[in-house]
């Protein structure tokens, strides 16, 4: 489930990520040899005290949003984190503690917590924790090829573009607009006992918009949200370039984003859904822009594909799959048409999910989920990687902060594209009663991940072959086999984007992680749409 | 850090305080000791202990304010904080909606803070999974659940002399089990200050009972149905109609308290008259923290009395804009009710399906507060005030405020936890007419 919708996250009552720093404070790292240093304590002190295996993760977690509206900036905000998370074998049971207190007294007391913790849980175990062997690989560092650390570009460059975004939104006609940008700096140290001491350096980037029309005489309001995605990206994200756009019925974005045009072109299509006709419930045939798509991929392939949510692990919150083992083992679960090849990925370049080593010391890779249509894998960690008959883990466990103890999280999961070179006009061309559905709204799906409903930021009728004007008050509901049969068109290589969520929210206590989806425009036959609209 | 007393947090931060040159400078800090314990397919699987603190300085020279955090806490680093907090506010755009510091408030007492709570050792976490895990070995079931636990401070000081401090604990529990075979789900859902309060065992055999009488779920045709919501199915739809009580939006137009012209539906009758919605942090059975991050007071607020829209929460700076008193957002949901019981609901319903959990909550329409979202974990038919069979879940589309309008009958309130936004709430099981689902779901 990704943790907080877009439009929530747009109100200036975002919660903070971590304490607030300086925003002068200059964009530093820490040297790795200290790390090391704080980390042998912790695991000489886990060894020393019984423990089989050990982990540490010294984090420092940097992140910074501006928040502006029309022509206010109403929050600039530096936090960090920084602590250290030491997580255990002891007696076959996992123990975990994290403190900020991190001299080598505070280190030492959390690993003897750790330990106690692991000894006091042994006693509910059913059998010892199996994890798949792993080597080390000695001191190594990985950084994210970014091209313009965000974190360095002067704040007033940044309070300007979004000034400058919401100015165009408010003379393209707009009530209110409000806009943010994200930046994330995760500075994660990993070391273990298999002898691994890894360095990594990992950079997000969001810029977001809403714009808000109100009509004064009626009292209704419609809003359109920005189109761009989240990235694992520096700031060039940011500089717009004629190759990554796309035209269609408005501009769509590749690998770097036009937010001042997206401004604009939003103020114009805010009044146009004002206007638009309210749909009629039926069945019609999708045309789903990866701008939306990414979100449905992510709800109903992405989750379902967990290998904790398949065994139960999951059961009390996110919830289980209905991709049950049995189904894997067949080895002929029909998931989806043949046009459907899902892989999952930590490797993609500026996707959110990309690093070189998982939070448990494990090299990352590509591997196919869904392949012609058919399951054929799933997404797993050290401890559960023995289950799928694999000999080593596929590198998916995340941590959200020091303080969090690492789990399985959901790798880059993308829809290929297909195999001639169609693009949206050409999938559109063909569709006699149809939605042409651009950029993600409300999104709801079941703990098993069958039933599912979403909504879109733009829905445009399709009427034989030709766009026809807009649409509101669209919601799609379908169950996720029946969906992914139903694919009838994937477009070419060349409409293939990215597309993520900065909050996916899943574990208890809940922790969020980020991840990109990849597709290209796709067509999905006869779903059911329903019309959303009330009165109170 | 330890849990500092009053007289220590207040020391420290007059020391923090005597560090500042700048127009205003407030300083907040915050400390907490917790831990938790998950478990799943009847074993422990991950758990832990976390100690974390902050120390915030915000300092301000007129409308230009800058923030600097630190966690250590010698007397230089201590300064330092403060001269980074003075150096951005010099550099910072003014902000035309800063306000200054409040001057010193006053508080009520809290009731917040339980010893036993901050008590809770690895091994009473591990002694309450062994109950629990008792019943599902019992019973034949599989059970995942968590609990977490956690004691707390916080502190603030500014340099009007506003002082406020406050110690909390929580803890709070959860469980599913599923029948071995899969078709059958069952759920419950605890939280309080006072671990005495906690049963574990009791909450699991609740959630076995419903996972085992949920089993072969038949189908019946989605429509307009008479639902009972309990207690922890009805507050994930009401929370939502609570976080969108913001003033400033409605007066903005973008809000469903929002009409034409400007207007707003404040003092207006907006459900049924016997929804009366309060939040209070005396309650005794759901104390909460007698004082906001920002210094206002937290004190009893009405919010829809007898159906009607007596108040919404205000920034500072909104409050002024509209010459109201600044009510801030509240930190429990209290509902008044009957005194019925959930049976005595069943009892008196002819046709209708009991709700034991709504998930995967999702704003449809801002403008009617339409959701979307589906049953879950136990899901019944009844009729001539029996539970007749277990049913598959729905996906529903509904707003609390027609939901709210439906109103049949309420029960006795009870303490529940959103299991949504994890926020606590005192309130009824609610029997409502015409709830809409929209389509059927095979999970399970």
């Amino acid at each position: 489930m990704t943790g907080m919708g877009l439009g929530a996250t747009l109100l200036p009552k975002m919660p903070a990520f971590g304490k607030e720093v300086p925003l002068d404070s200059p964009w530093t790292t820490i040297d790795p040899a200290i790390k090391k240093q704080m980390a042998d304590i912790a695991l000489n002190q886990a060894t020393s005290k019984g423990a089989t295996y050990a982990d540490v993760r010294i984090g420092r977690y940097l992140n910074q949003y501006v928040v502006t509206r029309e022509n206010k900036v109403q929050n600039i905000t530096n936090t960090e984190s920084y602590g250290i998370g030491i997580r255990v074998i002891a007696n076959g049971s996992w123990g975990f503690a994290a403190t900020d207190k991190t001299d080598a007294d505070g280190i030492a007391k959390a690993t003897a917590l750790a330990v106690e913790i692991a000894k006091e849980n042994a006693r509910l175990l059913k059998e010892p924790v199996i994890l798949a062997p792993q080597k080390g690989y000695g001191e190594v560092q990985w950084k994210a090829p970014i091209e313009k650390n965000a974190f360095e570009v002067p704040i007033k460059e940044k309070v300007d573009l979004l000034l400058s975004v919401n100015d165009a939104a408010m003379k393209g006609g707009a009530n209110y607009v409000n806009s943010i940008l994200f930046l994330v700096n995760e500075q994660k140290y990993f070391a273990s006992t298999d002898g691994s001491y890894i360095d990594q350096d990992i950079h997000r980037i969001w810029p977001t918009f809403t714009i808000t029309k109100i009509d004064e005489a009626t009292g209704k309001f419609e809003t359109r949200n920005a189109l761009s995605a989240p990235m694992g990206m520096g700031y060039e994200y940011l500089n717009a370039r004629p190759t990554d756009k796309i035209k269609s019925v408005t501009t769509l974005y590749k690998q770097r984003y036009d937010m001042l045009e997206d401004a604009r072109n939003g103020a114009a299509e805010v009044q146009q859904k004002m206007k638009a006709k309210s749909v009629e419930a039926g069945k019609y045939d999708l045309v789903l822009d990866p701008s939306h798509l990414w979100l449905t991929i992510h709800e109903s392939v992405g989750h379902p594909t967990e290998l904790d949510r398949v065994l139960g692990y999951e059961a009390n919150f996110a919830g289980t799959s209905f991709l049950t083992l049995d189904k894997w083992q067949s080895k002929n679960f029909n998931f989806g048409s043949k046009l459907v090849n899902i892989m999952a990925d930590k490797t993609q370049p500026g996707s959110l999910g990309a690093v070189g080593y998982d939070d448990e010391g494990v090299a990352t890779r590509e591997w196919p989920l869904i392949k012609d249509g058919i399951l054929t894998n799933y997404q797993t960690i050290r401890d559960q990687a023995h289950i799928l008959g694999l000999d080593s883990s596929q590198g998916c466990c995340y941590a959200d902060n020091w303080s969090s103890v690492q789990f399985q999280r959901m790798p880059n999961v993308s829809l290929q594209p297909g195999a001639g070179n169609q693009s949206a006009n050409d999938l559109i061309k063909n569709v006699e009663k149809g939605i042409y559905i651009i950029g993600d709204s409300s999104y709801s799906i079941d703990q098993q991940r069958y039933n599912f409903q979403f909504s879109g930021q733009l829905y445009f009728e399709i009427k034989e072959g030709k766009i026809a004007g807009m649409l509101k008050d669209v919601a799609y509901q379908s169950n996720t086999q029946e969906f992914w049969n139903s694919c009838a068109a994937v477009a070419g290589k060349e409409d293939y984007r990215l597309g993520g969520s900065f909050f996916d929210g899943k574990g208890q206590p809940s922790q969020s992680s980020a991840v990109s989806h990849g597709a290209s425009t796709a067509r999905f036959n006869g779903v059911n749409v329903i019309n959303t609209a009330r009165k109170i | 850090m330890p849990i500092l007393s009053k007289e220590e947090a207040q020391a420290l931060l007059k020391k923090v305080l005597a560090f500042s040159k700048a127009d205003e400078c407030e300083v907040n800090l915050y400390g907490s000791d917790g831990g938790n314990i998950r478990y799943a397919r009847n074993a422990v699987s991950t758990s832990g202990g976390i100690s974390s603190t902050t120390l915030i300085v915000q300092s301000s020279f007129g409308k230009k304010v800058g923030t600097a955090t630190i966690n250590e806490y010698d007397d230089a680093s201590l300064e330092k904080a403060v001269r980074r907090s003075e150096e951005l506010a010099r550099l910072a755009p003014e902000n035309p909606e800063h306000m200054p510091v409040l001057a010193p408030q006053q508080y009520a007492g809290s009731k917040t803070y339980v010893p036993a709570t901050a008590g809770i050792t690895p091994k009473m976490r591990a002694d309450a999974v062994a109950q629990s895990l008792a019943v599902a070995n019992e019973k034949d079931l599989v059970a995942a659940g968590f609990w977490d636990n956690n004691a707390g401070f916080a502190a603030m000081m500014n340099s009007k002399g506003l002082f406020a401090y406050n110690t909390s604990t929580n803890v709070s529990f959860n469980v599913t089990l599923r029948t071995k075979d899969g078709k059958g789900s069952g759920y419950a859902s605890k939280g309080y200050n006072d671990v005495s309060k906690l049963d574990v065992a009791a909450a699991t055999r609740v959630a076995a009972q419903k996972a085992a009488a949920s089993s072969n779920a038949r189908a019946l045709e989605p429509g307009k149905y008479t639902v009972i919501l309990e207690p922890a199915a009805a507050i994930v739809l009401l929370e939502t109609m609570f976080m969108n009580m913001d003033a400033r939006s409605a007066d903005e137009g973008r809000s469903f308290l929002s009409k034409p012209g400007g207007k707003t539906k404040l003092g207006e009758k907006l459900v049924d008259e016997r929804v009366t919605l309060y939040s209070d942090p005396q309650n005794p059975d759901m104390p909460t923290s007698p004082w906001t991050g920002d210094g206002r007071p937290q004190e009893k607020v009405t919010w829809i009395d007898k159906g009607v829209m007596k108040n919404l929460f205000y920034s500072r700076y909104w409050a002024q804009q509209k010459n109201v008193k600044a009510i801030p957002f509240p930190d429990s949901a209290i509902m008044e009710g009957g005194s019925a019981s959930l049976e005595d609901l069943i009892k008196g319903t002819e046709k209708g399906i009991l709700v034991t959990r709504l998930w995967y909550i999702r704003e449809v329409d801002p403008q009617t507060l339409l959701y979307t979202g589906l049953t879950r974990d136990g899901t019944f038919y009844i009729e001539n005030g029996q539970i007749k069979y277990p049913v598959k879940n729905f996906r529903f589309n509904e707003s609390p405020i027609i939901m709210l309008n439906n109103l049949e009958e309420l029960g006795k309130p009870e303490r529940t936890v959103s299991g949504e936004s994890d926020i606590q709430a005192l309130i009824p099981p609610m029997k409502i007419r015409d709830f809409t689902f929209t389509s059927l779901s095979d999970a399970i």
